[in-house]
C-alpha cells in the first residue's frame, strides 16, 4: 500500500496542483469578476474604454478565470416561479377557426341547411347544421380543414377531432395538437419574458422553464420580486377598437361582434367595443416613453408598413369619432380622432407615471405574452442581507477550518498536520470543482462545505487509529501503516457511500436551497475520499522512506 | 502531551447500559409523538403557503407595535417573532431583527403580490431606516408539492441504504441500521416540535444529512463487527460487540467531536438565516453517535447474527447456536 509508481505520484500530484490553479481566481472575486465582464463586452464588439483596459489587465488571460456563481441568498434578488396558463391559448385557436368552418359549410348550404355557432365549453366549438341528413358530407368537408401534427409522438394525428351529436358538429383540438400548442406557448413566453427582463437591463439572470408549463426567472440585484413580477406578469396584449358607446351600465348587453371594457382609471366608466381589433400590438416595431405636449408621461409609438397603413385607413374614415387603446382586456385610453394619421406613429396617454410609462414601453417593445401567467412562489433577498450572509459564512468557515486544524494537531501530531494539508487541499479543490462546472454557492452550500470540513477528518481518523492499533500490536511502523490504511479502506468505502447515497437523492429531488447543499455535500465526499486516502498515504509514504524513524507515535 | 478523548484501550460494557438508554430512547420516542401530536411541527411557509417578510430596523421596536400596525390592513393572521442574534453578543453589533409571517390570503398570486406591496408601504411609513432583508412568498400548490417532495426524499434515502447496507452486510444488520436511523429522524422531529423552531426546507437537508452520518457512524461500527466475528470465532455476539465499540469509540468520539466543532461554529457565527438547520444537525449529531453505539447494536444483539461467513468455515462450527453451548 506504500509503494506508489512514478506516474502515480505525478497523477496525485497534478491533480492536486490543478485543484489549486482552478481555485485562485475565487480569492481574487471582484477583480476575476470585472475583467470577465470587461472581456465579454469587447467580444461582443463593444470598442474598451480606458476603465475597462484597466479592469482586463488585472487579471491575465493565461489564468483559469472560472469562477463560483453566488447564489440570490449570498449576493440578493428575486426569484419567481410563475405558471403559464397553457390553455388559455386553446379557446383563442379554435376562435380563430370559427371563420373557415363556417365557410366550409356555407359552401354545401344545399346539403347542410343553415349554419349557426352554439355556445360549447372552452375545449371544443360546436356547430348546430340545419339539415341532420347532411352531417356525413359536413363531416367529410370539415375533416379536409384539419392539418396533419409535426410531432415526435404525434405521428399520424392531426390537429383537430371532429365528431357529431345528431345534428350538432363537435370540434375539438387533439391530444397531440394540444401538446404541441403548449410547447409552442411555452416557447414563446420564455422567449417574451427573457425580451422583457433584458430590456430592463439587468445582469445575468435565469430564465428556465420547470416541467410542464412553469418557468423559474431569478435575476440577481434587483430590488424585489414584486419588481420583477410587474415587468413579466403583465399580458401586455395592445389594441385598438372601434368604440360604439360609452356607458356606466357594466352589465349593458354588448351586442353580437361586440365587447364591454372597464376604463383603467374612472371607475364606472365602461366601453362597449367592437370585438375585432383594427390594429393590435403585434404590428408594432418600436415604443419608448415619452411626454405629451402637456408635459404628462406618455408612450410613443411606431407600427410596422402594414400596421401603419391600417391604422392611416381607419383614421382617415372615422375622423371625428373616439376609438379606444385597451391594454389587456382595460381602456386605457379613449381619444377623438382628431385628424388622419399617417406614417404610422402616435402617442399613447393614459394617467402614467413616469416608472409606468417607462415599463409600458418595455412590455410593449417586448410583446405581448401568449398566455396570462400566475405566480406560484417569489422569494427576495436584499443586498444588505446577501453580503451580511457572505461575511458570516466566511467567519464561521475559517474559524471552523482553524479549531479543526489545531484539534487535529493536538491529537495526531505530525500525522495531524498530514491531515491537515489534505483536508486544506480538499477544501481546495471543492471551490475548483464548483468554478468548473459552474455550479452555484447557497448558504446551505456554505454549510455543506463546513459540514465537510468536519467530516473529511473521519477518513483520516479512522486511518490513523487503525495505525495506534497495530502499533500496540507490537506491528513495525511500515508495517503498522501499511495495515492501517488496508483495514481502514473497507469502513472509509461503506461510510462514505451512504452519505453520498443521501447527496444523491437530495439533489435529484430537492430544490433551490436543498440541491446547492446536495452538491456541495458530494463534491466533498469525493474530494474528502481522494484526498484522505491518496493524499495523505503519499505524503506518509514519502515521509516514512525519507526519514526511515524506527518508532513513529500517532 | 497528546489530546486524548478517550483513553487506551477501554472495556466499557455498553450493554450493561441497555435498560437505561432503552429507556431513555422510549421516553424519547414517546415524548415526540406527545409532541407531534399536541405542539405539532411549525411549518415555515415553504410547506403552509403564506408571505414571509424579514426585516432590519435601526432601533429596537417592539414586536407588539408591528402587530398593531399590520392588523389594520392585513385581513389573515399574522405572526411576529423576533430573531435572537447570538452573534450580537461576541461582536457587540446587536441587530433588530423582526420576521412577520401572514397566512396564505386566497389562491389569487395578484392579491398575495399587493399584499406585500401594502405591508412593504405600511411598514416603511410606520418605521424609519427599515430594511428589508428577506420577502418570500409561496402559494399553496406549491407548498403542497414541496412537503411531498420532502417525505420522499427522506423515505428513498433510508431505503436506498437499507438496501446498500443489506447489500455489504447482512439483513440483520440493515434492520439494526435503519432502526437507529429512523429512532433519529423521529426524534429530531420531536426536538422541533418542542422547540417550534420553523420546520422548512433547509431542514428537511438537515434531516437528511442526518441520515447519512448517523449511517456513517453505525456502519464503522458494523464493519468492525463483521471483522471482528471472523477473527474471534468462538467469542459471543455479545461480547463481540461490546468489543467492537470498545476498538471504535476512539474514533467515533473523535469525529463527532470535529464535526461539532465545525458545527457550533457556523451555528454562533453563520447568521440568522441557516441557525434552525445548523440546530438541527447538531442535535441529529448528538443523537446519531448516541444511537450507533445504543440502538444499532442492540438491535443487532436481539435479532442474532448467522457466523457462517465462509462456507468452508460450517462444518467447525461457528454457528451463533454453537457459541453458548
Amino acid at each position: 500500500m506504500l509503494q506508489f509508481s512514478i506516474w502515480k505520484k505525478g497523477l496525485i500530484w497534478s491533480l492536486c496542483l490543478l485543484g489549486i490553479v482552478f481555485s485562485t481566481p475565487n480569492l481574487f472575486y471582484s477583480k476575476v469578476e470585472k475583467a470577465n465582464d470587461a472581456r465579454a463586452l469587447v467580444a461582443t464588439g463593444v470598442v474598451a474604454t480606458p476603465e475597462m483596459e484597466v479592469d482586463i489587465a488585472a487579471w491575465p488571460e493565461f489564468m483559469p478565470s472560472m469562477l463560483v456563481n453566488l447564489g440570490l441568498d449570498l449576493r440578493g434578488g428575486a426569484h419567481l416561479l410563475v405558471e403559464v396558463a397553457v390553455e388559455d391559448v386553446y379557446a383563442d385557436r379554435l376562435d380563430s377557426m370559427w371563420p373557415e368552418v363556417r365557410d366550409a359549410l356555407r359552401e354545401i348550404k344545399d346539403d347542410v341547411g343553415s349554419v349557426r355557432r352554439q355556445n360549447s365549453g372552452p375545449n371544443e366549438l360546436r356547430v348546430k347544421i340545419g339539415e341532420p341528413e347532411g352531417m356525413p358530407k359536413a363531416l367529410e368537408v370539415i375533416r379536409d380543414l384539419t392539418r396533419p401534427v409535426v410531432t415526435l409522438t404525434g405521428a399520424g394525428s392531426h390537429d383537430f377531432e371532429v365528431s357529431n351529436e345528431g345534428d350538432i358538429l363537435i370540434f375539438q383540438l387533439s391530444e397531440a395538437e394540444m401538446i404541441a400548442m403548449d410547447d409552442r406557448t411555452m416557447q414563446q413566453s420564455l422567449e417574451i419574458i427573457r425580451r422583457r427582463v433584458d430590456e430592463a437591463g439587468t445582469r445575468e439572470p435565469t430564465i428556465q422553464r420547470q416541467g410542464a408549463d412553469r418557468v423559474l426567472v431569478q435575476v440577481p440585484g434587483i430590488g424585489s420580486a414584486e419588481e420583477l413580477l410587474d415587468l413579466i406578469g403583465q399580458t401586455a396584449k395592445l389594441s385598438f377598437l372601434s368604440v360604439v358607446q360609452q356607458t356606466s351600465n357594466a352589465d349593458i348587453r354588448a351586442g353580437t361582434g361586440n365587447v364591454v371594457y372597464p376604463d383603467a382609471d374612472q371607475e364606472g366608466v365602461y366601453y362597449v367595443l367592437e370585438r375585432v381589433a383594427v390594429v393590435t400590438g403585434d404590428q408594432l416595431v418600436d415604443a419608448q416613453p415619452t411626454f405629451d405636449q402637456n408635459g404628462r408621461p406618455a408612450v410613443n409609438f411606431r407600427f410596422n408598413p402594414a400596421g401603419g397603413r391600417k391604422f392611416g385607413v381607419y383614421t382617415a374614415e372615422n375622423i371625428g369619432s373616439p376609438f379606444a387603446i385597451v391594454l389587456d382586456e382595460q381602456v386605457i385610453s379613449a381619444p377623438t380622432i382628431q385628424s388622419h394619421i399617417p406614417g404610422g406613429s402616435g402617442i399613447i396617454t393614459g394617467n402614467f407615471s413616469v416608472d409606468e410609462s417607462t415599463r409600458l414601453a418595455i412590455l410593449l417593445r417586448a410583446g405581448a405574452l401568449p398566455a396570462e401567467i400566475s405566480v406560484l412562489e417569489q422569494r427576495t433577498v436584499g443586498p444588505e442581507l446577501g453580503q451580511d450572509s457572505i461575511d458570516a459564512g466566511k467567519t464561521a468557515t475559517v474559524i471552523a477550518f482553524a479549531l479543526v486544524l489545531v484539534f487535529m494537531v493536538l491529537t495526531y501530531g505530525l500525522f495531524g498536520i498530514f491531515a491537515n494539508i489534505a483536508l486544506i487541499l480538499n477544501v481546495t479543490m471543492i471551490f475548483s470543482l464548483l468554478s468548473v462546472i459552474g455550479a452555484t454557492l447557497t448558504l446551505p452550500g456554505i454549510a455543506g462545505i463546513v459540514l465537510t470540513i468536519g467530516m473529511a477528518v473521519d477518513a483520516n481518523v479512522l486511518i490513523f487509529e487503525r495505525i495506534r492499533e497495530e502499533l500496540k500490536g507490537g506491528k513495525g511502523p511500515a508495517r503498522a501503516i501499511e495495515l492501517g490504511y488496508q483495514k481502514a479502506l473497507s469502513a472509509i468505502i461503506d461510510a462514505n457511500v451512504t452519505t453520498l447515497i443521501a447527496a444523491v437523492i437530495l439533489f435529484a429531488i430537492g430544490s433551490g436551497p436543498v440541491r446547492g447543499f446536495a452538491v456541495t455535500l458530494g463534491l466533498g465526499i469525493v474530494t474528502s475520499v481522494f484526498t484522505a486516502i491518496w493524499v495523505t498515504r503519499l505524503i506518509v509514504a514519502t515521509w516514512l522512506f525519507a526519514r526511515k524513524p524506527k518508532t513513529i507515535e500517532v | 502531551m497528546r489530546l486524548k478523548l478517550v483513553p487506551n484501550d477501554t472495556k466499557v460494557d455498553f450493554f450493561s447500559f441497555s435498560k437505561i438508554s432503552l429507556g431513555l430512547s422510549s421516553v424519547l420516542i414517546i415524548g415526540t409523538l406527545i409532541a407531534f401530536f399536541t405542539m405539532g411541527l411549525n411549518f415555515g411557509i415553504d410547506f403552509r403557503g403564506g408571505t414571509m417578510i424579514m426585516v432590519e430596523t435601526p432601533e429596537e421596536v417592539a414586536v407588539g407595535e408591528y402587530r398593531d400596525l399590520l392588523s389594520g390592513v392585513v385581513d389573515g393572521d399574522v405572526t411576529v417573532t423576533e430573531l435572537s442574534d447570538p452573534a450580537a453578543a461576541l461582536t457587540g453589533e446587536a441587530n433588530h431583527v423582526i420576521m412577520v409571517r401572514i397566512e396564505q390570503v386566497g389562491d389569487d398570486a395578484a392579491v398575495q403580490n399587493d399584499l406585500i406591496k401594502i405591508v412593504k408601504d405600511t411598514l416603511s411609513e410606520g418605521f424609519e431606516g427599515i430594511v428589508f432583508l428577506q420577502t418570500d412568498s409561496v402559494g399553496a400548490k406549491v407548498s403542497g408539492e414541496l412537503i411531498q417532495a420532502g417525505v420522499l426524499a427522506i423515505v428513498l434515502a433510508v431505503g436506498a441504504v437499507l438496501f446498500y447496507i443489506w447489500l455489504r452486510f447482512e439483513w440483520q444488520f440493515s434492520v439494526g441500521a435503519v432502526v437507529a436511523l429512523v429512532h433519529d429522524v423521529f426524534i429530531t422531529i420531536g426536538i422541533f416540535c418542542v422547540t417550534q423552531i420553523e420546520f422548512n426546507l433547509t431542514i428537511i437537508a438537515a434531516i437528511l444529512t442526518i441520515v447519512g452520518y448517523s449511517l456513517n457512524d453505525t456502519v464503522v461500527v458494523f464493519d468492525r463487527v463483521r471483522e471482528n466475528l471472523r477473527r474471534y470465532k468462538t467469542m459471543g455476539l455479545k461480547d463481540v460487540l461490546n468489543l467492537s465499540i470498545n476498538e471504535t469509540l476512539s474514533r467515533t468520539i473523535m469525529t463527532s467531536v470535529t464535526t461539532l466543532i465545525a458545527l457550533l461554529t457556523l451555528y454562533f457565527l453563520g447568521g440568522d438565516v441557516i441557525r434552525g438547520f445548523t440546530f438541527a444537525m447538531i442535535w441529529g449529531i448528538v443523537i446519531g453517535t448516541y444511537s450507533s453505539i445504543f440502538v444499532a447494536s442492540v438491535i443487532l444483539l436481539r435479532l442474532g447474527v448467522k457466523r457462517d461467513w465462509d462456507k468452508t468455515d460450517n462444518a467447525a462450527g461457528t454457528q451463533f447456536a454453537d457459541v453458548d453451548a
